[in-house]
C-alpha cells in the first residue's frame, strides 16, 4: 500500500511500513546518521537523524519512525539543525579530542559530523579520561571506551551479524558503558575476534591493534581481493601503505560475506611480510657440483642461486627422469592455495609436457 | 550459500565444524537459527561450537554415519514422510535402496551409533517436516574409508525428501581450502582434464591433443620420449607417496603443499620423501616439507598476484595484486611456465641430437600449444577455450563487477547458482543402497581410545601461514588435545596438563584441554604444529574410490607425561 507524504514540502508517494530515513534516502534527501547502519536493526538512540514532523510534539528519529498518510517532514529546519548540533556537542563534551593522533581520523563518523555541523567541544565539556586506554588484552582489537558514543553498533553487529552476543551495555545514565560479557576481557566473554564490532564502530572506540599508528584512511591504498584461507570465498580490501599490507578492511560490496570476516581473514595477514619468506631460489649444493644426491660434504646445504640456474637444473632433472623411467615416474601436486590459472598450468605441464596424469592436490587431506 | 542461509527451513549438519572451519558461513547459519527460526540438527561426536544453538545434537559414535543416516531414512519411510512424486519423477533404483534401509530399524541403529531411539525419531521429524532442509557436511563425512558411501547416503536422504535442485535445500559439501574447488575444476586431479573431462575418453584426448599440439597415439608408434597425452588414470597424492618407496615415483613437483604436515602417518611420509630422487618444492616459506626438497623455488602470496579463486559454491572471484613480489620471488604461474618451456626446449634438443623424427615435437601452430603467457588473463583465455563450464568466465567480466558461478559456458551466460534444478547430470537420480561398514582401525586393549583430527578456528591446515601470524599465535600458540573430564580423572590429569598420545605409528606430546566437547573415550587433536602434529599418529587407510585417508578415526592410548 502506498501512502502520501511530504519531505521538505516535496510530495512523495512511498510504500507503507518504510521509515522516514528509508524514504528520504530513496529520494536523495540527506539525513545524517550515527548509530544507524543499513546492515543492522535501527536502535534510534543517537538522535542525529531527528526530523521535525508537522503536528508532532517532539523531534522524531528518522531511522525508527515509520511513515503515515499525510505525514509532513522537515529534515533540516532551524530547530532540527540546532538540536543536532547540540547532540554532537554533548557527545564531544565527553569525548577525548585527540583527533591529531587518533588512528581512525579521516574515517571517523563523529569527526565528519562535527565538521559538517561545526560542532566544537563546549566550554563546560571534556571530563578527561574516564576509562583505561587500550583496556582489553585481545591481540587484535584495541578498546578505548573514552571514545565510545554509546551508539551500540558493536552490540548489534556482534549479535546480529556474528550471532555471538559478546558486547552489552552496563550501568545507566552518565556511567553507561559498553562491556564484554559481564565486564570481563573480550576473549573470556567468548569473543571470536572476528572484528565485526571494529568494522561497524563509527569512532575510534574499537579499532585494530595490529596496525595502530601505522596508517590512516587517506594514507592507504585499498585493493579488493579474495581471502586465501577457507573455501567460503570472502572478499575484503587489503590496506596497503609503502608497498606493505598493513591491514584488512571489510568491503561492504563483497558478494558472499558483505562486511563479515573471520579472525583469520581479518587478522591473519601478517604472514605475508614474515621474515621467513623464501625470496631467492635455493638448490642443494650437490646439484651445483654435478655430484649424485648426497648429504655428505655439505652436499645438502642450501645455496641461493639465480633463477636461470635453478630452472635449468629443474628442467634437466625432469628431462632425465622422464627419459630414464618414463613420464609416469613424475608426479605433480598442484595447490588448492594457488590461482585457477596456476592450477591450469600445472595440469598442462603434467599432461602436455611431461605426459602423465599423476597430478593431484590436497582436496583429500 | 546465500540461498541455503536465507531459504532453508532446517539444516542438517553432519561432519562439519561450520563455525570454526567456515566461520563466515557458520555465522549465517547462526543467524538463520537465532533470528529466522530455522531448525538445526547437528550430528557430530563432538560438542562443537554450533551445537549450542542446535535444535538437536546427535552424538553418534565415530564411524557410524551410514547406520545413522539409514536409521533416519527408515523412520522417514516408516512414517510415510518421503517425497513420493520426486522419487517417481526424478529418481530410480528406489526399491533396491529401500530394501537396504529396511535393515536399519531404530533399535539396531541406536545400538550401533549410541544415539537414543527417541532422538532418532526427533531428528527424522525435524529433517523431514521442514521443507526444504539443507544438508551440509565437510571432512567429518569424507575422511573415512567409507567417505564416498557416506556422501552417497546423504544424497539418498535428500532425494528421498525431494530436497535436490531447490533453493535452500540440496547437498552442500563445504570445501576446505580457498581454491580447492578451482584446483579440481582446473584438472588438478589424476583422472580428469579441466572441467572433469575424463582422461580415458578418446574424444577428450583428441580435443586436448589438437589444442596443445600433440599427436594422438594412433598417429605414430610410441617412443618413450614422445609428446603424447596419456589415457591412463594417474596416481592420487595418497598413492604417489607410497609410490616413491615402490619405485614408481622418482620425482615430485610440489606447488604450495606441505605433505609432511598434512598427509597421514608423518613418519612414513618422511621416509618416502627421503627416498625420492628429485623433489622440487615451490613455496612461500621453508615448510616442514622443504627439509626434503632438492630445489626450493620462491612463489608468492595471494597479496602479490592477480587471477581467480573459485569458492565452495563454484563462484569465481578475482584475486588482485596489492603489493610487489617479495624479494626475488616470482609469480607461481611464471615459474611453472618457465619450467615447461625449458623442459620442452631440452627435450626437443635431446630429440634432435638423437636424430629422432621431427614429428615427435609439439606442433607450435596448434592454438594453445605455447607457453608464452603475458599474464593470468591470457591463461584464462586458454581456460575459456578448453574448459566448457568456464567458457564465459573472463577477467574482463569479473572486473566489470559481474558475479559468476560456473557452469557459465559463454560470455553472455549469467552463470548458474543452483545445479540440478530440472534434472541430474546423469538424468535421473539413482538411489544407492549403502550398508554400514566399521572403521579400519578399531580400539583394542593397547590402544583403547579413538582420536579424531581436524583444525581449530585460529589456525590453518599445516600452519605455515597462521603460525607466522602474531595475533593468532597469541590466542592459540600451541596444540591443545581435547580430553573428556571422565578420561582426565582416569588418567589422573588433576593439576597436570601434558599428555602423551600414542598410536600404532607414532607418539606426540601436547597440552590437554579437559572439556566435554569430546565424549568419554575420544580425544581430538590438530595438525597445526609440527612438534605435536596429529598426523604423526594417523594412518593411511583409504576410501577405495576417493583415496581419502581415514583421519577421523585412529586408535590411540593416552598417558600422563
Amino acid at each position: 500500500m502506498a501512502v502520501n507524504i511530504k519531505i521538505n514540502g516535496q510530495p512523495i508517494q512511498a510504500e507503507a511500513g518504510k521509515t522516514v530515513l528509508q524514504v528520504a534516502k530513496e529520494h536523495d534527501v540527506h539525513i545524517p546518521t550515527l548509530c544507524y547502519h543499513k546492515d543492522l536493526n535501527p536502535t534510534g538512540n543517537c538522535r542525529m537523524c531527528i526530523v521535525e514532523v508537522k503536528g508532532g510534539r517532539f523531534l522524531q528519529a528518522a531511522c525508527v519512525t515509520p511513515i503515515w498518510e499525510g505525514m509532513e517532514i522537515e529534515t533540516s529546519s532551524e530547530k532540527v539543525m540546532k538540536d543536532r548540533k547540540l547532540t554532537l556537542e554533548l557527545m564531544l563534551a565527553n569525548h577525548p579530542v585527540d583527533c591529531m593522533t587518533c588512528d581512525v581520523a579521516g574515517e571517523c563518523e563523529l569527526q565528519d559530523l562535527a565538521y559538517e555541523y561545526q560542532a566544537k567541544v563546549p566550554a563546560w565539556g571534556a571530563k578527561g579520561t574516564r576509562y583505561k586506554v587500550d583496556s582489553d588484552p585481545n591481540p587484535f582489537i584495541r578498546v578505548d571506551m573514552n571514545k565510545c558514543i554509546l551508539c551500540r553498533r558493536c552490540e548489534s553487529a556482534c549479535a546480529e551479524i556474528q550471532g555471538r552476543n559478546v558486547w552489552g551495555v552496563a550501568k545507566r545514565g552518565f556511567e553507561e558503558v559498553i562491556v564484554a560479557g559481564a565486564g570481563v576481557p573480550m576473549l573470556e566473554a567468548r569473543c571470536e575476534s572476528c572484528g565485526q564490532c571494529v568494522a561497524y564502530c563509527p569512532t575510534g572506540a574499537l579499532s585494530n591493534k595490529m596496525n595502530y599508528g601505522m596508517g590512516r584512511a587517506h594514507q592507504v591504498t585499498k585493493v579488493t581481493t579474495t581471502c586465501s584461507y577457507c573455501g567460503v570465498g570472502c572478499q575484503f580490501d587489503l590496506l596497503v601503505k609503502n608497498n606493505k599490507v598493513i591491514g584488512v578492511a571489510s568491503n561492504p560490496n563483497a558478494p558472499v560475506n558483505g562486511m563479515a570476516l573471520c579472525v583469520k581473514g581479518r587478522y591473519g595477514y601478517d604472514y605475508i611480510h614474515h621474515p621467513d619468506r623464501v625470496v631467492k631460489p635455493r638448490v642443494r649444493r650437490y646439484l651445483l657440483e654435478e655430484r649424485g644426491k648426497t648429504k655428505e660434504d655439505g652436499g645438502w646445504d642450501w645455496i641461493d642461486v639465480e633463477w636461470d640456474v635453478a630452472l635449468n637444473i629443474v628442467a634437466k632433472k625432469f628431462m632425465e627422469i622422464r627419459g630414464n623411467f618414463g613420464a609416469d615416474s613424475i608426479g605433480l601436486l598442484t595447490s588448492a592455495k594457488c590461482l585457477n590459472e596456476e592450477n591450469y598450468l600445472m595440469n598442462k605441464l603434467a599432461r602436455q609436457v611431461i605426459g602423465t596424469n599423476n597430478i593431484d592436490h590436497c582436496a583429500r587431506l | 550459500m546465500d540461498d541455503v542461509a536465507k531459504e532453508a527451513k532446517a539444516f542438517f549438519i553432519i561432519g562439519s565444524n561450520t563455525t570454526e572451519q567456515h566461520p563466515v558461513f557458520g555465522t549465517t547459519i547462526r543467524r538463520a537459527v537465532k533470528y529466522r527460526g530455522a531448525k538445526l540438527v547437528v550430528a557430530d561426536p563432538r560438542k562443537i561450537d554450533i551445537t549450542e544453538i542446535a535444535t538437536l545434537h546427535l552424538r553418534q559414535r565415530p564411524g557410524t554415519d551410514i547406520a545413522l543416516l539409514n536409521g533416519l531414512m527408515y523412520i522417514i519411510l516408516e512414517k510415510g514422510w518421503e517425497n513420493k512424486s520426486f522419487i517417481d519423477e526424478r529418481t530410480e533404483n528406489f526399491d533396491e535402496f529401500k530394501a537396504t534401509v529396511m535393515d536399519y530399524p531404530p533399535e539396531k541403529v541406536s545400538q550401533i551409533t549410541n544415539v537414543p531411539v527417541d532422538q532418532l525419531y526427533e531428528a527424522a521429524e525435524i529433517i523431514a517436516s521442514n521443507n526444504p532442509t539443507a544438508v551440509l557436511w565437510a571432512m567429518g563425512i569424507t575422511q573415512h574409508i567409507v567417505g564416498v558411501r557416506n556422501v552417497m547416503d546423504l544424497a539418498n536422504l535428500q532425494m528421498l525428501l525431494g530436497n535436490m535442485g531447490k533453493a535452500g535445500g540440496g547437498v552442500n559439501p563445504l570445501r576446505g581450502q580457498n581454491n580447492v574447488q578451482g584446483a579440481c575444476d582446473m584438472g588438478g586431479l589424476p583422472n580428469v582434464f579441466p572441467a572433469y573431462q575424463p582422461v580415458t575418453s578418446p574424444d577428450v584426448i583428441e580435443k586436448f591433443a589438437k589444442a596443445w599440439g600433440l599427436r594422438t597415439k594412433d598417429e605414430f608408434i610410441l617412443h618413450p620420449s614422445s609428446f603424447i597425452l596419456s589415457d591412463k588414470i594417474g596416481l592420487t597424492v595418497t598413492e604417489m607417496m607410497p609410490g616413491i618407496l615402490e619405485g614408481k615415483i622418482k620425482s615430485l613437483y610440489i606447488l604450495g603443499e606441505d605433505p609432511v604436515m598434512s598427509d597421514p602417518d608423518t613418519k612414513h611420509i618422511r621416509h618416502c620423501l627421503e627416498s625420492i630422487d628429485f623433489l622440487l618444492l615451490q613455496e612461500i616459506f621453508p615448510s616442514e616439507t622443504a627439509a626434503y626438497a632438492d630445489v626450493l623455488l620462491p612463489g608468492i602470496s595471494f597479496a602479490e598476484k592477480t587471477g581467480t579463486f573459485t569458492n565452495t559454491e563454484r563462484r569465481v572471484q578475482m584475486v588482485r595484486k596489492a603489493i610487489p613480489r617479495q624479494g626475488d620471488a616470482r609469480d607461481d604461474w611464471w615459474i611453472t611456465a618457465e619450467i615447461a618451456k625449458r623442459v620442452l626446449f631440452h627435450l626437443s634438443s635431446f630429440e634432435e641430437n638423437e636424430k629422432k623424427e621431427e614429428r615427435r615435437k609439439i606442433d607450435e601452430s596448434a592454438p594453445w600449444a605455447k607457453w608464452d603467457y603475458k599474464d593470468t588473463s591470457a591463461i584464462m583465455d586458454e581456460i575459456n577455450a578448453l574448459t566448457p563450464s568456464y567458457g564465459g568466465i573472463t577477467h574482463a567480466r569479473l572486473e566489470a563487477g559481474e558475479r559468476l558461478q560456473w557452469p557459465c559456458p559463454t560470455t553472455d551466460h549469467p552463470g548458474t547458482p543452483i545445479l540440478h534444478t530440472k534434472q541430474f547430470t546423469r538424468g535421473k537420480g539413482k538411489f544407492m543402497p549403502i550398508d554400514h561398514v566399521p572403521p579400519a582401525e578399531k580400539p583394542d586393549d593397547d590402544f583403547p581410545m579413538v582420536m579424531s583430527t581436524g583444525r581449530v578456528l585460529y589456525h590453518w591446515h599445516g600452519g605455515q601461514m597462521t603460525r607466522r601470524a602474531q595475533g593468532l599465535m597469541q590466542v592459540y600458540g600451541e596444540s591443545l588435545v581435547e580430553v573428556n573430564p571422565d578420561d582426565a580423572v582416569k588418567l589422573g590429569l588433576n593439576g597436570k596438563s601434558k599428555v602423551r598420545i600414542t598410536s600404532r605409528r607414532g607418539s606426540i606430546e601436547a597440552q590437554a584441554w579437559v572439556t566435554d566437547r569430546v565424549p568419554p573415550g575420544m580425544v581430538y587433536a590438530n595438525f597445526h604444529f609440527p612438534e605435536s602434529s596429529a598426523n604423526e599418529l594417523t594412518h593411511a587407510s583409504l576410501d577405495p574410490v576417493a583415496k581419502i585417508p581415514e583421519y577421523k578415526i585412529t586408535a590411540v592410548k593416552v598417558e600422563l607425561v
